[in-house]
C-alpha cells in the first residue's frame, strides 16, 4: 500500500500498491497524511505570502490606492489567520505527523484514523475561511477579531461569520490532532525509549500539543459566544447589552499567547535535532533543553495580559504581567546558549539545513530582544499596534518559526521524499530568504519607532514613512522570490532519478536507519533504545558505518485499514458549520438536520469498522 | 582553494552584505518623522523614552555579544566531512548555571526601572490648574471636550504649554486607541469603561497623533493634531471658540449673508478672502452657504457652536482654521474642503458623511460659510 508518488517505496514489499486519489482520501498511514498536511499547509503559505505581497505592494508609496481600504482590512486578517492557522501550525503538523512516529521507533500513531479526520477537518476549515474571498466577504476584523468591532452591528457583512465558524472548524481539527500526538508520544514509543531519551522534536512537540489541549478550548468558547452573539443575537460582548469588550481580549490572548509557543517550540525542536547532526556533538544541557520548554509552556499561559497594557489594567495587573513577560527571557535565553554551547566544538558542517538553523538563532535572537524591549509596560505604550510590533514578531514567526521549519524540510526532504535538494540551490534560497527577510522587516522596526502604526491601509506623505515603506517592499519582493528557488528545487528534486541514501546526514535517530522513503510498516523490527542518540549509538556500536538498509517484506506486520469514514465525518463538520450559516434560510433546520446526519451516520460506521485487518 | 581563504572570503562578503543593509536603513534617517516616539515633546513620553532607552542599550549589548558570539562560533569550528569526531560533550552545569543566571540580573536592571514607571503612568494629576480633556473616539474621527471651559471640537486639541493636561477616554462605538506619540503614549478606548492618559507638553508644536487600534474600515485615517501653544495664544483661541455661542450659527437673512462672504469678517481668515470673493461674485445665483449647511442636511449633524456638546458628526466651530480635516490628515484647502464636502465617500471611502449630490456651486458656497467658522 505504497503511494504513487514514492514509486519505488514498497517495491519488495508484498502488499499491493494503492495509487491514486481514492488511496489519499482512505489513508490512515501517518506519512502520507503527513505529507497532505504538508502539501495543503504550502499550498496556503504561498496564498498568505500572496496576501503580504498586496500588502506591501499597496504601502509602497503614500496615500496609494492600489487596492480598496476594505480589501486591505481583508488581506491583513486573512494573511495573519492564513499564516498562523493554515500555514505554520499544519507545516509544523507536516513534522508532528511524518516524524514523531519514526522518531519514537512506532509503526503509527496512537489514533490512525483521527489523525485522518483531523487533516481533512483542517484541510475543509482552510478552504472554507478562503472560499470567502469568492463573496467578497473575507473576515476583516483582523486575526485577533477584537469586540466589538466584530459585532453585527459593526461588522454585518458575512465577513466574521466566516471568520468564527472557520477558526472553530480549524479548532476542531487542532484538538483531535493534540490529543492524538499526546496519547502517541506518551504510549506508542518503542522499548528502551524513556521519556528523557525522546529526541528533542519529540520532546518539544509533546509540550506544544499540551499547549494546543489547554488553549484552543478557551478559544473554541469565546468563538463560540461571538457566533452566538451575531447569529442568534446575544449579547456576550455588547456593550450596550451589557457585555464586556474587554471579556473578549482576555479570552482570545488567553488562547493567544500560548498558540505563539504553539508556533514556536516545534521549531526549537527542529534546529535541536539539526544542529548537533551538523556539528557531529550531541544537544548540549538535554535536561536543561527540556525543561526551559516547560518553563515557557507554563510561563506561557501567565503572560497574555501583555497583549493589553495600553488597555489600561492598572498598576499592579500591568506589573505583574510585564515581570511574569521578562522571565520567559530566560528560559529562552537557556535554549539559544545551549544551541550555541551544541555549535561549540563541533565540526560544524555547512550544508543547506544548518544554514537555515544557523540563521534562525540569529534572527530569533533578534525577535527575542525586541519582545523583551516591549514586556516594559510604559514602553510598550508607544510601541503596541505599531510597525514595530509587526517587526518583532515577524522575526519570531518568520525569524524564528519559517526559518526552522525550512531548515527541517531540506534536513528531512530526503527522508520523506527519496530525493535530495539540491546543495546550491538551497543556500541560494537561504541567501536570497535571509536578505530579503532582514530587508522587509528590519525598517519596520524604526518606522514603528517613528509613528506608523499597524493595520492601516494607506499614509499620508509628510510622516516620514515612504523611504523606509518603499524598502521594505523591495525586501518583500526578494523574500517572496527565494520561495521561487525552492519550489524551482523541490521540482528538480522530484524528477531527478537520483535515490537518496537512508542516512545522507549521518544522523542521530531513529529515522535514518530505516531506508528513504520509509516503507508503510516503518520499522520491520521495532528497535529497542538504549540512549538519547540511538542511531549514533548503533553506528558506534558497529564501528562507525552500517550498511544501508533493505527494504524488507512486511508480511506478518498489521496495520491500520484504509477507511473513508473519517474524511465523510469532516465533510459532516463542514456541513454542519455551512449549515449554521445559514440557519435562518427557509431550509435552515433541514440542512442542519442533514448535516448532523453525515456526521453521525460517519462516526457510527467509523467506530464499528475493523481497525486492523 | 585555500581554506582559510575561502573562510576570509565568506566574511568579507557577509561584511560588505552588512554594510549595504546599514546605507540602505541608514539612508532613510536623514527623514523627518513629525509622529515618531524617539523625539519626545512632552514630560509623559519623556519618561516613557527614559525607560525605553534603557532597554535599548541592555538589547543593544546583548545583541552584540550574542550574535558576535554566534558568528564567532560559526566561523571558528567549521568542519570537513574527513575530519576526526569532534569531543562529545553533554554540557557543563557551571556554564549553564551561569547563563541562566546573567540574563535574570539584565533583566532585574530593566524591571526595577518598569514596575517604577509603570505605576508613574497611573498617577494622574489632580488639581485646579490641571486641564480636563475629555476624548470621544467615533469612526473615524475623534471628538475633543474641555469640561473646565464648556468647550467641544473635533480632531484638532488645542492646548497651553506647561499645563498638565488630564485625559479622560471613552469611544461612542467601537474600540479605538488615542496615541499621541511625541507628547504622552497610547491608551485603548472603551464603550464601557473610560481610561486615562496624562501629559504636559514641554514645547509648542503641532503634534500628528492618530487612531491606533484596529476600527473598521477607515482606520487608517482616523488621525488628529495636538496644538501645544503659548498660554497667552491658548486663551485667545479659547475666547475664539467661546465666540461661536454667540454669533448667529442659525440662518441669517440672505442678503446679510452674502454680504458676509463676499467681505469675511475680521474674525475670518485672511487667505481666502481673495479668491472667494471672486467666486461668490460669479455664482451669484448659488443659495448662500448658511442656508445651504441647513437644507442639505449638514447641521443635522454638525455643530458649529463649540459650547453645544451635540452633534453626530464633528464639531465644526473653528474648522475654517484647522489645519486638516476628515480627521487629521487631509490639508485643509479650499480645493480639499469642497471635495470633501461634495465627494465624501470618495475621499475616505465608507465614512459615515453620505455623498449629498452638492454642485460645485454649492460646494464653493459652503467652503466659504465655514472658513467663517
Amino acid at each position: 500500500m505504497a503511494t504513487s508518488v514514492l514509486d519505488h517505496a514498497g517495491a519488495a514489499g508484498i502488499h499491493p500498491e494503492k495509487t491514486g486519489l481514492w488511496a489519499w482520501i482512505t489513508t490512515v498511514d501517518h506519512k502520507k497524511i503527513g505529507i497532505l498536511y504538508g502539501a495543503s499547509a504550502f499550498i496556503f503559505f504561498l496564498i498568505g505570502g500572496l496576501e503580504a505581497l498586496l500588502i506591501r505592494w499597496q504601502l509602497m508609496k503614500p496615500d496609494n490606492n492600489f487596492v480598496s481600504p476594505e480589501f486591505y482590512n481583508q488581506l491583513f486578517t486573512m494573511h495573519g489567520t492564513t499564516m498562523i492557522f493554515l500555514a505554520v501550525m499544519p507545516l509544523s503538523a507536516m513534522f508532528f505527523n511524518f516524524f514523531i512516529p519514526l522518531l519514537i521507533g512506532a509503526r503509527d500513531v496512537a489514533f490512525p484514523r483521527l489523525n485522518a479526520f483531523s487533516y481533512w477537518v483542517f484541510l475543509f476549515g482552510g478552504l472554507f475561511l478562503n472560499s470567502s474571498f469568492l463573496f467578497s466577504a473575507a473576515p476583516n476584523g483582523g486575526w485577533f477579531g477584537y469586540a466589538n468591532l466584530s459585532s453585527k452591528q459593526y461588522s454585518p457583512g458575512l465577513n466574521m461569520d466566516f471568520w468564527a465558524i472557520g477558526l472553530q472548524i480549524l479548532g476542531i481539527a487542532s484538538l483531535a490532532a493534540g490529543v492524538n500526538f499526546f496519547v502517541t508520544i506518551l504510549n506508542m514509543r518503542a522499548p528502551g525509549m524513556k521519556l528523557i531519551r525522546m529526541p528533542m522534536f519529540v520532546w518539544m512537540s509533546f509540550i506544544t500539543q499540551l499547549l494546543v489541549l489547554l488553549s484552543f478550548p478557551v478559544i473554541t468558547v469565546a468563538l463560540i459566544l461571538l457566533m452566538f452573539d451575531r447569529l442568534f443575537g446575544t449579547n456576550f460582548f455588547v456593550p450596550l447589552g451589557g457585555g464586556d469588550t474587554m471579556l473578549w481580549q482576555h479570552l482570545f490572548w488567553v488562547f493567544g499567547h500560548p498558540e505563539v509557543y504553539i508556533l514556536i517550540l516545534p521549531a526549537f525542536g527542529i534546529i535541536s535535532e539539526i544542529l548537533p547532526v551538523f556539528s557531529r556533538k550531541p544537544l548540549f544541557g538535554y535536561t536543561a533543553m527540556v525543561f526551559s520548554g516547560c518553563f515557557i509552556a507554563f510561563l506561557g499561559f501567565g503572560v497574555w495580559s501583555h497583549h493589553m497594557f495600553s488597555t489600561g489594567m492598572g498598576p499592579i495587573a500591568d506589573s505583574v504581567f510585564s515581570l511574569a513577560t521578562m522571565l520567559i527571557a530566560i528560559p529562552t535565553g537557556v535554549k539559544i546558549f545551549n544551541w550555541m554551547g551544541t555549535v561549540w566544538g563541533g565540526s560544524i558542517q555547512l550544508k543547506t539545513p544548518m544554514y537555515f538553523a544557523l540563521g534562525f538563532i540569529a534572527m530569533f535572537i533578534m525577535g527575542g530582544l525586541s519582545g523583551v524591549m516591549h514586556s516594559t509596560a510604559p514602553a510598550d505604550l508607544q510601541q503596541t499596534d505599531t510597525y514595530f510590533v509587526v517587526a518583532h514578531f515577524h522575526y519570531v514567526l518568520f525569524g524564528g518559526s519559517i526559518f526552522a521549519l525550512t531548515a527541517g524540510a531540506y534536513y528531512w526532504w530526503p527522508k520523506m521524499f527519496g530525493h535530495m535538494l539540491d546543495e546550491g540551490l538551497g543556500k541560494l534560497h537561504f541567501w536570497l530568504m535571509l536578505i530579503g527577510f532582514n530587508l522587509t522587516f528590519f525598517p519596520m522596526h524604526i518606522v514603528g519607532l517613528e509613528g506608523m502604526p499597524r493595520r492601516v491601509y494607506t499614509y499620508p506623505a509628510g510622516l516620514g514613512f515612504e523611504s523606509l515603506n518603499r524598502l521594505e517592499t523591495y525586501g518583500a519582493l526578494i523574500l517572496g522570490f527565494s520561495f521561487l528557488v525552492f519550489i524551482f528545487n523541490v521540482i528538480r528534486s522530484t524528477r531527478s532519478k537520483v535515490h537518496a541514501p537512508a542516512d545522507p546526514w549521518n544522523g542521530a535517530t531513529l529515522e535514518w536507519s530505516i531506508p528513504s522513503p520509509p516503507q508503510e510498516f516503518n520499522f520491520p523490527v521495532i528497535p529497542t533504545v538504549h540512549g538519547r542518540d540511538p542511531f549514533w549509538d548503533e553506528k558506534r556500536a558497529q564501528g562507525g558505518k552500517v550498511p544501508e538498509p533493505a527494504r524488507v517484506s512486511g508480511a506478518g506486520i498489521h496495520l491500520p485499514n484504509p477507511s473513508y469514514w473519517p474524511f465523510l465525518a469532516a465533510v459532516g463538520v463542514l456541513l454542519l458549520f455551512i449549515a449554521l450559516m445559514h440557519h435562518e434560510a427557509k431550509f435552515g433546520p433541514v440542512y442542519i438536520f442533514a448535516a448532523v446526519s453525515v456526521l453521525f451516520f460517519s462516526i457510527f460506521n467509523w467506530v464499528f469498522e475493523p481497525a486492523e485487518g | 582553494m585555500d581554506h582559510r581563504f575561502k573562510r576570509w572570503r565568506s566574511f568579507a562578503g557577509a561584511l560588505l552584505l552588512l554594510t549595504l543593509f546599514v546605507v540602505a536603513v541608514g539612508s532613510a534617517q536623514s527623514v523627518q518623522y513629525p509622529q515618531s516616539t524617539l523625539h519626545p515633546r512632552g514630560d509623559f513620553a519623556l519618561m516613557v523614552d527614559k525607560l525605553f532607552r534603557t532597554t535599548l542599550l541592555w538589547a543593544t549589548i546583548v545583541f552584540l555579544l550574542t550574535e558576535g558570539a554566534l558568528l564567532f562560533v560559526i566561523f571558528k569550528f567549521r568542519g570537513k566531512p574527513d575530519d576526526p569526531e569532534p569531543k562529545q560533550v553533554h554540557g557543563n552545569t557551571m556554564v549553564e548555571v551561569i547563563w541562566t543566571a546573567i540574563p535574570a540580573l539584565v533583566l532585574a536592571m530593566i524591571a526595577v526601572p518598569t514596575v517604577r514607571t509603570i505605576f508613574r503612568t497611573y498617577e494622574v494629576p489632580k488639581g485646579a490648574d490641571v486641564l480636563q480633556v475629555e476624548v470621544i473616539g467615533h469612526q473615524w474621527w475623534w471628538e475633543f471636550r474641555y469640561p473646565q471651559l464648556g468647550l467641544t471640537t473635533a480632531n484638532e486639541l488645542h492646548v497651553p504649554v506647561g499645563r498638565t493636561v488630564a485625559v479622560k477616554m471613552v469611544t461612542q462605538d467601537v474600540l479605538h486607541s488615542w496615541w499621541i506619540p511625541q507628547l504622552a503614549a497610547k491608551r485603548d478606548v472603551f464603550p464601557n469603561r473610560s481610561t486615562t492618559l496624562w501629559f504636559k507638553a514641554e514645547e509648542p508644536g503641532d503634534y500628528p497623533g492618530q487612531c491606533a487600534e484596529f476600527c473598521g474600515i477607515q482606520h487608517g485615517r482616523m488621525a488628529f493634531q495636538v496644538i501645544a501653544q503659548s498660554p497667552e495664544e491658548f486663551d485667545v483661541y479659547v475666547g475664539r471658540m467661546q465666540a461661536t455661542a454667540v454669533r448667529p450659527a442659525a440662518p441669517a437673512a440672505p442678503a446679510a449673508d452674502s454680504t458676509a462672504v463676499a467681505k469675511p469678517t475680521a474674525a475670518g481668515p485672511a487667505l481666502t478672502t481673495t479668491t472667494l470673493a471672486a467666486t461668490t461674485t460669479a455664482e451669484a445665483d448659488t443659495m448662500p452657504g448658511s442656508q445651504l449647511f441647513m437644507m442639505k442636511g449638514c447641521i443635522g449633524c454638525h455643530s458649529l457652536n463649540a459650547t453645544v456638546p451635540m452633534g453626530i458628526g464633528p464639531n465644526l466651530a473653528g474648522i475654517g482654521r484647522r489645519l486638516y480635516i476628515a480627521a487629521g490628515w487631509l490639508e485643509n484647502t479650499d480645493a480639499n474642503l469642497a471635495k470633501w464636502i461634495q465627494h465624501p465617500q470618495t475621499v475616505k471611502h465608507g465614512v459615515l458623511m453620505p455623498d449629498l449630490g452638492v454642485t460645485d456651486a454649492e460646494a464653493q458656497s459652503l467652503v466659504a460659510y465655514l472658513r467663517q467658522h
